[in-house]
């Protein structure tokens, strides 16, 4: 089964990068760009098993490495 | 007393950190493989700068599970000296041994040069052959040095005295100008300046030596 989990900076943290590629885009003629943040795509292929058990697995290694929690928030979604 | 400078694969600053301790400090130093589980016998662990596992994913991130980091944390309970400087303080925050996180510098340069820093605290194992406000020039070398935590962690930080070095210009866009802080019990040092860069006379500063002057000083019960 695959899942896809995305790892973003929390909102209090700024995200220079995101700035910059803002100011990139209105630059380019983009208007209303408001705000851009970029974050982690993060693609796992795991064995098949039961839904909830996948759910505890990825909140788990969200949790302990694929997400820092001080700086950082994750979702994922079952593909 | 002796000293252990933990290698991870990609450490880059482990070979100045022994040679400060061995050739400028006069003490005993040996290198710490990072798949080692025992280092009873150290009294004080330096987690070197550079770019442990290439900075996957995070700085700090893969090196926080490797087997050496379990036993630093047992190190680290116990109350003995553990001092990370640049990727050693992301490795620190990463695994919960010091509060807050490292990001990307707030201008997205690597930063590479001499920073002014102020002592904000003196009375620490770290900083006690200091003066309080006294301003030392200690190298800088990093690309994710910006210091940041939630508001109440910062003023928990400044409430204890945790915040031992700070810029005088901030560059990297550091909270509070943090550049070095301690944990609560004050035997856990991560800072992103380089003291070990700043030891040898030859290379014309040799303000990083009171860092671990203050350290020796501190182990031979003298503070």
């Amino acid at each position: 089964m695959k899942i896809k989990v995305y790892v973003t900076l929390k909102d209090s943290i700024s995200d220079p990068q995101g700035t910059a590629i803002q100011g990139a885009l209105t630059k380019k003629g983009y208007e209303g760009v408001k705000s851009v943040r970029i974050g982690k795509l993060i693609e796992l292929e795991l064995s098949d098993r039961p839904e909830a058990e996948a759910k505890q697995a990825v909140e788990e290694m969200c949790e302990k490495l694929l997400a820092n929690t001080v700086i950082e928030k994750y979702t994922y979604e079952i593909v | 007393m002796k000293f252990g400078v933990i290698v991870f694969p990609a450490s880059n600053c482990d070979l100045d950190s022994y040679y400060a301790i061995k050739d400028m400090m006069g003490e005993k130093v040996e290198y710490i493989w990072h798949e080692e589980e025992k280092i009873e016998e150290y009294d004080c662990i330096i987690i070197p700068g550079g770019f442990s596992y290439g900075d996957y994913l995070r700085c700090g991130a893969v090196a926080q599970f490797s087997k050496v980091m379990d036993a630093v944390k047992a190190h680290a309970e116990k109350g003995k000296l553990v001092i990370g400087i640049c990727n050693g303080f992301q490795i620190l925050t990463e695994a919960g041994l010091l509060p807050g996180a490292l990001v990307r510098n707030r201008d997205l340069k690597f930063i590479c040069g001499t920073a002014p820093l102020r002592v904000e605290n003196s009375d620490t194992a770290f900083t006690n052959k200091l003066q309080p406000g006294e301003v030392i020039e200690i190298p800088v070398a990093h690309g994710e040095g910006n210091y940041v935590a939630q508001d109440e962690v910062l003023q928990k930080l400044k409430d204890n005295g945790q915040i031992l070095l700070t810029y005088q210009e901030n560059k990297n866009g550091s909270k509070e100008d943090i550049a070095g802080i301690i944990n609560e019990q004050g035997n856990v040092l991560g800072m992103m300046p380089h003291p070990e860069r700043a030891c040898d006379p030859i290379l014309g500063n040799t303000d990083g030596r009171k860092i671990f002057e203050s350290m020796i000083s501190y182990l031979k019960g003298g503070r």
